[in-house]
């Protein structure tokens, strides 16, 4: 049977098409149904039990299937995500609807209909003979959905009783329509239809009271009545759409700001600045990370960011709007420091995800409404109604924001579920994983079953497609502690005069072979995730630290790339093949360097070693002679407990000679094979760029360099590069390092792509100031590398190729992926970082040298070098009068108090401590103490008792703390 | 849309946009000797896709077509293949309806496929013009155009060998989940424009599936796609699936011939045989 679908679209451009499609229907589409005898459908595909369909409810005392509206996917998931819903009948008109809406939910409901104990069928009405409907002339596009909806379950109720009376009603299974919508529940119950809505069907359950704590709130009740509403109304979205199709409005993403809560900025395309947006009423409900409306204010109403810092911290004050004194007290502001002012008219689409948090102790006992705390600070604080408050009050969770009316002065929603105890590691780190979306969950038997199967052996048939390297003196040089060995190195004197130099690469791409469920959760993965006493790994451990792992003695596959060099580093032949090798050693960065400079070991390991370090030398040399910049930033390594796995010292990472040695080599292994693989495949090789920083991104910099009498030239990284080194104080030997610091901050993230999507010119990478580069060295540990020995070795013709290699869009796609987790993992390691550095302070107070970074309007920013730590001393507080006035001086960035005058970049010391008020948000308390400013700083007390703590007798954990070193030695690579 | 695509297929457990599942065709339907005043006609349709064709001759060789091909002993052949400036169903107009390179390449394939079904030898020194006209293109127009030009030559009387069958097979979304239970991983026959304009590449073939068992025989390719390249691993499951559409279109024609044939005698305007 045939029928056409036509619909009008209206393009961008206002123009109107007429679309006419083929639409046909079909009498092969099965029920799914386990009681059915009439469809004839494959026994796979029954997926609807007979036997206890449904949980017990009191209003349905008998089995039934469920159907959902959308309604109900889209607003309820997180109970449909509990395995007490089963047998649910998801009918394709609310899967496209779901997908249309959100892919978020859509993902989910994806995954609950793959799990085959939640039995959910998908059952295809809309090409179904019986069950297709037209739209009527005049019916909304939602109404003929809903409407389609209830006669799929009118078809099911029909078909499923005809396949009934046959068994003398055994089992009589009716179907229940589940909707939030009044207007389709009461239409249903008008045509005869069992339905509820998700609250009286939950509330009906026998074992549903921890279900409806999930359940979504909607609507608020005011407490006290013919209040205001707080917030001014959103404008309709065909308003909205107007509105910004006339450039009356703008669109962007609005972004809160982590220090006030009552300020944030949007981020509008073709704008060169964030467009503020201060006050409730300016921000209006708007969340981080959502899609708004704003409209622009006149000239004379923009401001300028507030320099304080404020935080939401009071108890629950009911639904009024404290008077934001903070804000509007501000005085005439420099018209030069204004910036474009907007207020939020209206949300284009919300980007609420789930966040984590814990709940704010409530005054009343026994009550069920509470305040959950989120961890991100950007996020209001939302109200939740929980019966289990006594359990939850201890642990941390995470809870989904449903709604934000006009009368609630926080955002309404729901439970998700606990992680665990506040204040564990295990907890804690949990909470860090998911902040940063990082997948941490097992590795599932079906990726685990692409595993080779152990003993695993080099086969003949494995040597006859290897160069056999194995005669080879090949040795590692690695952070302590490392597993993951991914990298190898040779040198040895050719016959010629010239030197032979080897970078042997673990071949993972043999053993995660492509479209495989291993090669696509690496994909997913995409980075190893290192956190100071953990790693979360891309692929399994038999991999990651045994079978790829270029363990020291051991056979093992190496994609090698083997130059001919003379003594002067120049490249004279490079050649790529697969191979065997058997390292020698595998040496820590100290044993190598000892090695190195030990003049009594002769071995040949010694010899290759101090060749690499000298040939290192030139190419370094090079490089920085080009351009390449050397960054900086505070990077610090903890020494922890093996047993508690708790911090127990904490230093800056030290950098040997061998460290850049191995650096260098990885360089110019990934250059040399960037230009293979672009020569090769010039639409689909994948490459990383780093695009150079506008030139307004340098302007902290310059100003900083200003300040103190330097002339930072930014023009090209070059010159960057020049007046950086020549920025040297004398009194000060870390006021270099300090502004290289801050020129880290001016950077771009460094990016793959595909080199099909860019110019060539664009392949530039600014800060190693090569013109192409990609990477090759770290396939255990970066899915990026994967796909490039996959890409080598075709073009070596090593391997076979297959489709998605050379698809220049999925790979586009898969960058995407790729540089979204990578940021993530970055994220997630330097928060774990300050995870570990509140657990070091937890007990101790203590004094620091310091730097002031920055001087702000109420506080300074301080940088302790020995700890590479930063923080905030806050000059004035909120609310309180301090006997002592500072004065700040914007011109000059400057703070002064009395004689005593802070710029950028003075040395100060402080003292640090643990404030551990605040549950949710430890932070470490900066005090100043030298300069001594009466009735500010404090006494220098010195810290004895932190001195006299035993240091000997520690038993170091170096395995776990070292494995974020390694990473660092990669994300300085970029 | 990229993966848009790919969840829909998933979404409709194997149904394709439409409703039909991958090796299923689209409704045909079939009218022969709609003119007149050509020596023989055909007006087809595959689901959207409508396409005429008029065929004259054999005649004496006149214009252009004579000069060139004077020496030749056989008969010549011209084709022209011309797509109407309202046909897009996007709503766009095409600026002119032949003569720009692709329809010149079209023809040019066109008429490589009609002289491989026409005796030529038994047309020495004479011309055959075949006037194709698309109406509507919804996807796989050229291989309608080919079906539609056979069926003309029918209606003219002009013996053929075989029929010469075109059907699409695209590959909707390359992913190569090596997923056997998905029938859409061998492609979709007689894709539609939306089919085509999807990321994965469509191949068009031209056969002459009746002719003897080695359905390779007088095979024309014709690929094309959204800027995409066909796999070499995937070229093979794409032409059997396509040659598989072949053959069902061929029966189809088929039957509508002898129907056509048996029950007028005479071309006639006021009916219209709807076989599917």
């Amino acid at each position: 049977m045939l029928t056409t679908k036509t619909f009008f679209r209206k393009t961008k451009r206002g123009n109107i098409f007429k679309i006419v499609r083929e639409h046909y229907l079909r009498d092969d589409i099965w029920c799914g149904s386990e009681l059915c005898n009439k469809c004839l459908h494959k026994n796979r595909d029954v997926i609807l039990s007979n036997e206890n369909p449904g949980a017990k409810s009191s209003s349905f005392p008998f089995p039934y299937y469920l159907v959902l509206d959308t309604n109900i996917v889209l607003d309820q998931i997180n109970i449909l995500e509990e395995n007490t819903l089963c047998n649910v009948i998801i009918v394709q008109t609310v899967l496209e609807e779901v997908r249309h809406r959100s892919s978020n939910v859509y993902k989910k409901l994806k995954d609950i209909i793959g799990d085959p104990k939640r039995k959910f069928y998908i059952f295809i009405n809309e090409h179904h003979k019986e069950t297709y409907i037209e739209r009527e002339p005049g019916e909304k596009v939602n109404d003929r959905n809903d409407r389609a909806i209830r006669v799929a379950t009118k078809w099911y109720n029909k078909h499923l009783g005809l396949s009934q009376t046959r068994k003398e009603d055994k089992h009589n299974i009716k179907v229940i329509l589940l909707t939030d919508d009044t207007n389709n529940k009461e239409l249903a119950v008008k045509d005869g239809l069992y339905a509820a809505t998700m609250q009286e069907y939950v509330s009906s359950l026998e074992d549903g009271t921890l279900l409806l704590d999930k359940l979504c709130k909607q609507s608020y009740a005011l407490e006290g009545e013919n209040k205001e509403p707080l917030f001014p109304l959103h404008r309709t979205p065909a308003e909205l759409h107007e509105g910004i199709k006339r450039g009356k409005l703008l669109q962007g993403t609005f972004l809160a700001s982590r220090e006030n809560f009552l300020e944030g900025s949007v981020n509008v395309e073709g704008f060169e600045k964030f467009v503020l947006v201060q006050g409730r009423v300016g921000l209006n409900r708007a969340v981080d990370g959502d899609i708004v409306a704003l409209e622009l204010l006149s000239e004379d109403q923009w401001s300028a960011p507030s320099d304080i810092v404020l935080q939401d911290e009071e108890e629950d004050p009911g639904d009024i709007l404290e008077e934001e004194k903070e804000l509007i007290k501000q005085k005439s502001i420099p018209s030069t420091e204004k910036t474009p002012t907007g207020i939020i008219v209206g949300i284009i689409r919300r980007k609420w995800r789930q966040y984590c948090g814990i709940l704010q102790p409530s005054s009343v006992k026994g009550n069920t409404r509470h305040l959950f705390v989120p961890a991100e600070r950007k996020i209001p604080k939302v109200r939740i109604e929980t019966r289990q408050s006594e359990t939850l009050s201890k642990q941390r969770i995470i809870v989904a924001i449903d709604s934000w009316p006009r009368n609630s002065r926080y955002p309404l929603g729901h439970f998700v579920r606990a992680l665990g105890n506040i204040g564990d590691k295990e907890t804690e780190n949990e909470v860090l994983l998911l902040e940063h979306d990082v997948p941490h969950s097992r590795f599932s038997d079906a990726v685990l079953s692409f595993l080779p199967k152990l003993p695993w052996v080099i086969t003949e048939s494995d040597v006859a497609q290897r160069v056999d390297l194995r005669h080879l003196d090949i040795c590692s040089v690695d952070p302590p502690g490392c597993t993951d060995i991914d990298d190898a190195l040779h040198c040895r004197d050719l016959e010629n005069g010239n030197l032979e130099v080897g970078v042997h690469i673990a071949d993972v791409s043999h053993f995660i072979r492509p479209g495989t469920a291993l090669d696509d959760e690496a994909a997913l993965r995409a980075t190893t995730v290192y956190l100071v006493d953990k790693r979360i790994d891309m692929v399994p451990e038999l991999l990651s630290s045994n079978l790829c792992s270029l363990r020291g003695n051991e056979e093992r596959f190496a994609f090698s790339c083997i130059w001919e060099m003379d003594h002067d580093a120049n490249v004279i032949e490079k050649k790529f093949c697969k191979s065997i090798i058997r390292s020698r050693q595998a040496m820590t960065y100290e044993e190598a360097q000892l090695k190195i400079d030990d003049k009594t070991q002769k071995d040949a390991i010694a010899f290759s070693l101090r060749r690499l370090n000298e040939l290192a030398k030139k190419l370094k040399k090079r490089r920085m002679d080009n351009g390449a910049l050397v960054l900086a930033s505070p990077e610090i390594r903890f020494q922890v407990d093996s047993e508690t796995h708790d911090p127990i010292d904490v230093e800056a990472k030290k950098l040997r000679e061998t460290n850049a040695m191995v650096e260098e080599f990885m360089l110019l292994a990934n250059i040399t094979v960037a230009q293979k693989i672009v020569a090769e495949f010039p639409e689909c090789a994948m490459l990383r760029r780093h695009p150079e920083p506008p030139q307004t991104n340098f302007e902290p910099l310059i100003k900083a360099g200003k300040h103190q009498g330097f002339i930072i030239n930014t023009n090209s990284g070059k010159e960057l590069a020049k007046s950086l080194e020549e920025a040297q104080k004398r009194d000060n030997p870390y006021f270099n390092t300090m502004l290289r610091i801050l020129a880290t901050r001016c950077m771009m993230q460094a990016v793959y792509f595909v080199s099909g999507m860019l110019h060539p010119n664009e392949f530039y990478h600014y800060g190693l100031a090569c013109p192409i580069y990609t990477h090759f060295t770290s396939p255990i540990r970066r899915y990026a590398d994967v796909i490039v020995h996959r890409l080598l070795a075709v073009s070596i013709s090593a391997d076979a190729t297959y489709p998605d290699l050379l698809d220049k869009r999925k790979n586009h796609a898969l960058c995407h992926n790729l540089n979204y987790r990578n940021r993530m993992a970055q994220y997630a390691g330097r928060a774990s970082v300050a995870l570990n550095t509140h657990l070091f302070f937890r007990e101790k107070v203590q004094n620091e040298e310091g730097y002031i970074l920055f001087v702000r309007k109420n506080a300074l920013q301080i940088l302790i070098p020995k700890y590479g730590l930063e923080g905030t001393l806050y000059l004035s507080k909120k609310g309180e009068t301090s006997a002592v006035n500072f004065i700040y001086d914007e011109e000059d960035h400057s703070q002064k108090c009395g004689n005593i005058v802070f710029h950028s970049f003075d040395p100060v010391t402080v003292q640090l401590s643990l404030d551990r008020s605040n549950v949710q948000h430890e932070k470490l308390v900066f005090k100043l103490v030298k300069p001594e400013i009466p009735g500010f700083s404090i006494p220098d007390q010195n810290t004895e008792s932190v001195a006299d703590q035993p240091t000997t007798p520690k038993v170091r954990g170096k395995r776990k703390s070292n494995q974020n070193q390694k990473q660092s030695r990669s994300s300085k690579k970029k | 849309m990229l993966e848009g695509d790919q969840d829909q297929e998933e979404d409709q457990g194997g149904l394709r946009n439409d409703g039909r599942r991958a090796a299923e065709l689209r409704k045909i339907r079939v009218r022969m000797g709609v003119f007149g005043q050509a020596d023989g006609s055909a007006y087809l349709e595959q689901g959207n896709t409508k396409i005429l064709v008029a065929v004259y001759g054999p005649h004496q060789p006149r214009g252009s077509a004579a000069r060139a091909g004077g020496k030749n002993v056989g008969g010549i052949i011209n084709c022209q293949y011309s797509t109407a400036v309202f046909s897009f169903s996007a709503g766009e107009r095409k600026r002119r309806p032949r003569g720009d390179r692709k329809s010149i390449e079209k023809s040019l394939q066109l008429r490589r496929a009609m002289e491989s079904i026409i005796q030529l030898d038994l047309y020495p020194r004479s011309q055959i013009d075949v006037f194709v006209e698309v109406l509507q293109i919804d996807g796989s127009e050229y291989c309608v155009a080919v079906n539609a030009a056979t069926l003309a030559l029918i209606d003219a009387g002009i013996p053929i060998k075989d029929y010469a069958i075109g059907c699409t097979a695209s590959l909707i979304d390359s992913t190569s989940k090596n997923d056997e239970d998905s029938s859409h991983a061998a492609g979709v026959v007689d894709a539609t424009y939306m089919e085509e304009c999807s990321p994965g590449a469509t191949l068009s073939i031209i056969a002459l599936p009746g002719s003897s068992n080695d359905a390779t025989k007088g095979l024309v390719v014709v690929a094309q796609g959204a800027g995409q390249r066909l796999h070499l691993s995937r070229l093979e499951a794409l032409r059997n699936r396509a040659l598989c559409g072949c053959r069902d279109i061929r029966n189809i024609l088929d039957r509508a011939v002898r129907q056509h044939l048996t029950v007028h005698s005479q071309p006639s305007f006021s009916t219209l045989h709807v076989i599917d």
